[in-house]
């Protein structure tokens, strides 16, 4: 599963004035885990502050795109001292390759870690291959 | 520009004595010596820490945690997080990637002075654990009459 990078996305908006102003939408990236077995993959992400109604999984062939908007609840008029998070939004996308079972794709959710597990399509599983001794 | 007139002289001075306690509270991310506790960016779990008048939030960002392992302990104005959050490593299995912290971890957290030991709630959900402390009531300030 490859990585395609859709980090940050200029978003354009038009200001009072009506000067067209570039306003990064700054995305978090959410680390993961990715591993294979014979069965297929399995993609474990972080998004702290997600549930699952403000969470997307979408697939088509090639591509697993996950988006995820956490909520965090503040107080009215709160002052921020530290922040080593600095917006609500995660994303993150993946090519997929061809082999996996895009259909059978398998999602939970808990705790702010999301699991996706990717079968493989049945008839690219590996099979063992017997050696015969002569 | 008018008020600027009673700043001649010392002026300079005067500023950057202001912005340094404001900066005080903001834990180095002015270029000058960071609080005694603070560490370095990306160690985990990433922390906010909001306040108002009346309280002091802080959120641990800690997905997949287990409420069990976890240890919360104010003194004065010292908070500990101490905790365990698995991500093990699967034997059998080929990684591509292994971005997610695995093990345990300690924060200790330097909040406000007037924040209130005895009145501290604590929460976790959906991967975030929120600790709200409430501050203690400041004196409120005297009124002085003139004769």
């Amino acid at each position: 599963m490859a990585e395609t990078n859709t980090e940050r996305k200029d978003v354009k908006q038009t200001g009072t004035s009506g000067v067209q102003q570039r306003e990064p939408e700054v995305v978090l990236r959410p680390p993961v885990d990715i591993y294979e077995d014979a069965d297929g993959i399995t993609l474990m992400a972080d998004m702290p502050g997600v549930s699952r109604d403000r969470l997307t999984i979408e697939v088509d062939k090639d591509m697993l795109l996950v988006e995820g908007d956490a909520r965090i609840d503040m107080s009215e008029g709160m002052e921020a001292l530290h922040a080593d998070v600095r917006s609500t939004r995660y994303r993150r996308s993946f090519a997929l390759s061809g082999e996996l079972e895009t259909g059978h794709i398998d999602a939970s959710l808990k705790d702010g870690v999301l699991s996706v597990r990717i079968p493989r399509r049945a008839e690219v599983r590996p099979r063992k291959i017997e050696v015969r001794a002569e | 520009m008018f008020a600027d007139l009673t700043n001649f002289g010392g002026g300079l001075f005067d500023e950057l004595r202001r912005l340094q306690d404001e900066m005080e509270g903001l834990y180095g991310r002015w270029p000058m010596p960071a609080g005694i506790r603070s560490v370095a960016r990306g160690t985990y779990p990433p922390i906010n820490i909001g306040a108002t008048p009346e309280q002091v939030d802080v959120y641990l960002f800690a997905a997949g945690l287990d409420p069990k392992t976890l240890d919360i302990s104010l003194q004065q104005n010292l908070l500990t997080v101490s905790g365990e959050r698995q991500a093990p490593v699967r034997e059998e299995a080929n990684y591509y990637r292994k971005e997610r912290f695995d093990g345990p971890f300690r924060r200790l957290i330097t909040l406000p002075e007037d924040v209130d030991p005895d009145r501290v709630e604590a929460n976790y959900r959906d991967g975030v654990l929120e600790i709200h402390i409430k501050r203690r009531e400041a004196t409120k300030p005297r009124q002085i009459e003139v004769k």
